[in-house]
């Protein structure tokens, strides 16, 4: 039996009158890599950053290994093992490429500072990036910011790692870059939540696919059957939109 | 010769001296106790606003939570920009004394005015600062596991501070310039000791040039410094 990493039960989130989750239940175990998909509105960032209550979810339940997420309780201990990458990278622009990825193990799990700063450089050459340790976010390209951005979220070992949109905000000529890290991640057997409109990646690298509307899980299931052989109108709709 | 010091005044007018004249030989007599003034203007300014930065980061923060200290900071605020820096000085000199049945040194009560007034109008640049910082960085910050106070210390103020250094160099000159308004409580502040000094002389003119001409050298050099940190603080040249 593989082990359930997350689980959603019935997630349901407004903005004021705006109904943006109508009801998500979700499971993702071990190594799984699940891709979500859908048009914009659809819900699917909002769920993502539901899981680690960047947004409060209005009702429903998120449980991280069995364990229920509660803001008031246990939520900094459950966001550490979360690791997120976001739309527009996010990164500390007054601190170096290196103490951006050495703070939160530093702070939170007191790693002291070599310790954490020889992991960091590991970290950098995983991402080939291991000559900008010491330069300042500003001095990098947009696809080599989002590649720090991964290594800060994995040097806190994450058991999961959530990407909302990464390769949303780059380049074209920089997304593969940011993908093939990615995927080098899913190979190594990482838990991951991509949200993201690369159906190339979403094909190669997925395990499992959900296309999302107006709120709810519309269809999901194996890329290579819900893309070739979509189910719901909805969904095919979508891709031949898209594909 | 002309008698350098400014204590037999008088004898001066009567030996066909006109007023026209500018005494530049009285500004550099008067200058060691103008600069005596000045020493304390700036103790009275650098101690002020060592207190200001941490009133005021405290009350800008107070501002953006969630809570009583909200409001206390709202009012805090409101009632400080609401009244005259003369006034408050009053109250704290005179008026607090009878409250509490002991006098209070006129040197802390201007510390203790001064401290309050620009750590109200600190207060809101911070606020500003802070708000000015992308919601990103609180998202990625306690997305990898960082608390409140850990994302604000190490995250939001250093990049706030930055971000405000101009405002708050401002806040630092306009504070050196009001700190003359202590001189009411005989303090002996650059703007006392030059009264004093016309006193003695009857050449308002000439001091009071002298004066300004301190006053501006000393927040000129703030200005400066406030540049240079700014410049030191982006991350690179």
């Amino acid at each position: 039996m593989p082990n359930t990493i997350v689980e959603v039960l019935n997630l349901h989130k407004s903005f004021d009158k705006l109904k943006v989750l109508q009801g998500v239940s979700l499971q993702i175990v071990q190594g799984e890599v699940v891709v979500i998909i859908g048009p914009s509105g659809s819900g699917k960032s909002t769920l993502l950053r539901c899981l680690n209550y960047l947004e409060e979810p209005t009702s429903g339940q998120v449980h991280f290994k069995g364990e229920l997420v509660d803001p008031k309780s246990n939520l900094s201990e459950i966001r550490q093992e979360m690791g997120m990458v976001f739309q527009n990278f996010n990164l500390f622009p007054h601190l170096k490429v290196i103490d951006n990825i050495t703070l939160a193990p530093c702070l939170v799990r007191s790693t002291e500072k070599p310790l954490a700063e020889e992991r960091a450089l590991e970290l950098l050459k995983q991402v080939g990036l291991q000559d900008k340790a010491y330069n300042y976010p500003e001095e990098l390209s947009g696809g080599q910011r989002q590649r720090v951005a991964i290594a800060r979220a994995l040097a806190m070992d994450p058991e999961v790692l959530l990407f909302d949109e990464p390769t949303s905000a780059l380049d074209p000529e920089m997304i593969g870059e940011v993908l093939e890290v990615m995927k080098k991640l899913a190979l190594e057997g990482r838990t991951m939540i991509v949200v993201t409109h690369e159906m190339g990646f979403a094909k190669e690298v997925g395990d499992r696919v959900i296309f999302m509307d107006e709120g709810v899980i519309m269809e999901e299931g194996h890329p290579n059957e819900l893309f070739s052989n979509p189910k719901q109108k909805r969904t095919q709709a979508f891709l031949s939109k898209i594909l | 010769m002309r008698n350098k010091g400014y204590a037999p005044i008088f004898g001066e007018f009567g030996e066909g001296e006109t007023i026209l004249e500018f005494r530049w030989d009285l500004i550099w007599s008067s200058l060691p106790m103008l600069l005596q003034g000045a020493k304390l203007t700036v103790q009275l300014t650098s101690i002020a606003v060592f207190f200001g930065i941490i009133l005021g980061t405290l009350t800008g923060i107070a501002r953006l939570s969630k809570g009583p200290f909200r409001i206390l900071a709202a009012i805090y605020i409101d009632v400080i920009r609401g009244t005259p820096l003369l006034v408050q000085t009053f109250i704290v000199f005179y008026g607090l004394p009878s409250i509490i049945h002991r006098p209070i040194p006129a040197y802390v009560a201007a510390i203790l005015s001064l401290s309050i007034n620009s750590g109200a109008y600190v207060g809101e640049i911070v606020r500003s600062g802070i708000q000015s910082i992308d919601k990103g960085q609180w998202e990625a910050a306690s997305s990898l596991g960082l608390n409140n106070y850990q994302t604000m210390r190490y995250i939001i103020l250093p990049q706030a501070f930055r971000r405000i250094l101009p405002p708050l160099g401002n806040e630092f000159i306009a504070l050196l310039k009001d700190s003359s308004l202590v001189s009411v409580i005989a303090l002996e502040e650059l703007v006392r000791k030059g009264q004093i000094i016309i006193g003695r002389t009857f050449r308002p003119f000439e001091i009071w040039t002298a004066v300004a001409i301190i006053f501006f050298v000393m927040t000129f050099t703030v200005s400066r410094l406030v540049d240079y940190l700014e410049r030191r603080m982006t991350p690179h040249a």
